[in-house]
């Protein structure tokens, strides 16, 4: 357990109410929920919208994409995302090099500008290195978050869950480092905890406030909560809840678990322990032992 | 009439023909894209001055569904 990092939090939070937690802080943005959620892969908008509610989250992740010319259905997803309520992150999703992932976060940061959106200042950097497993192209990038970061952009950057990496997209300016927990839409859940609890353990040694998202791989509401309790600022991801038999509940227990494990790495968990320790009186027992 | 890459396609335009006019014709909402011009960004203020030239690479996009 990091102290360091529990005492930023415990200045940062009113102790007479244990159960209200701080805002999540990137950059410049602050966020009360500390789920992130995706838009991708709903059978329909409507039920994207619904489920995005139902996350109580306040930031979506959106692609970039080319205008579909010639069969248009007349929808476009930000018919169905209130810009008032949520803040849009745009990603580049797709992309397999550097020049590719500046280029689109340009185009994602011109759109968010015309639409006002607070979201316009920030990326979410993915630049992959293969379209099987979907890992991310450590080298491209390293070299994409400077760019980035040199055009004025918060990079939130998606990576493995490689601790040196994680260190070196910190040096290079990324406003947020966010490891996958598994490959992309694969939800196996959080497959290294000790290397996330290594990042996070770097990433803080010097500012305990430097956030790290973890970005991918989750399955279910107890993936989310076990990233909380690892010590996880915030968790994004998708197709756990688009592809869920039911969106909109799974949504409401992604918030759920989003709660249910920041609050818990709050409170401080026991120590695990090979033996057990009673829970009532070892003194007053009327019984015998066997020995 | 000439040819331009729109979207990666080819596409026969008027001479003359601006930014605005073409998204116009291809019946692009222009409320949520973004339009670059021979990889770069085209501002939307600049939509009615910029006018398209023969052998250019339109790129007209917007925002999806993405994680």
């Amino acid at each position: 357990m990091d102290h360091t990092v529990n005492r930023i939090i415990d200045t940062e939070l009113n102790k007479n109410e244990p159960l209200v937690d701080g805002p999540l802080r990137i950059g410049t943005h602050s966020l009360n929920s500390r789920l992130i959620v995706g838009t991708g892969k709903y059978d329909t908008l409507d039920l994207m919208r619904d489920s995005l509610a139902a996350s109580h989250s306040e930031c979506v992740t959106v692609a970039v994409r080319r205008e579909r010319l010639y069969d248009r259905d007349g929808k476009n997803l930000l018919d169905y995302i209130d810009l008032s309520r949520y803040t849009l992150l745009p990603n580049t999703a797709g992309c397999y090099n550097a020049i590719d992932a500046v280029r689109v976060a340009k185009l994602g940061r011109e759109i968010l500008r015309s639409l006002e959106n607070p979201g316009a200042d920030w990326v979410k950097l993915e630049v992959l290195g293969d379209s099987k497993t979907l890992l991310p192209d450590p080298i491209a990038t390293l070299e994409a978050c400077q760019r980035l970061v040199d055009e004025g952009f918060q990079v939130l950057c998606y990576t493995s869950d490689d601790p040196i990496m994680a260190v070196r997209l910190k040096a290079a300016g990324a406003a947020c480092v966010m490891p996958a927990g598994s490959p992309i839409g694969s939800g196996q859940g959080i497959l290294n905890p000790n290397n996330l609890t290594i990042i996070l353990e770097y990433l803080k040694s010097d500012d305990p406030t430097y956030p790290v998202i973890v970005d991918a791989g989750v399955g279910t509401a107890s993936d989310v909560a076990f990233a909380f309790e690892l010590g996880a600022d915030g968790v994004l991801l998708n197709t756990a809840i688009a592809h869920a038999r039911q969106p909109v509940r799974m949504a409401a227990a992604m918030h759920h678990a989003t709660q249910a494990g920041r609050l818990a790495y709050l409170a401080g968990r026991i120590p695990k322990r090979l033996y057990a320790q009673a829970s009532s009186p070892e003194e007053g027992t009327i019984t015998s032992r066997p020995w | 009439m000439f040819t331009i890459q729109f979207n990666g396609q080819p596409k026969q335009i008027e001479d003359g023909i601006s930014v605005e006019e073409l998204l116009l014709s291809a019946g692009v909402p222009t409320k949520f894209c973004a339009v670059e011009l021979n990889l770069e960004i085209v501002p939307k203020h600049e939509y009615r001055s910029q006018i398209v030239k023969a052998g250019d690479a339109i790129e007209v996009v917007t925002l999806v569904g993405g994680g």
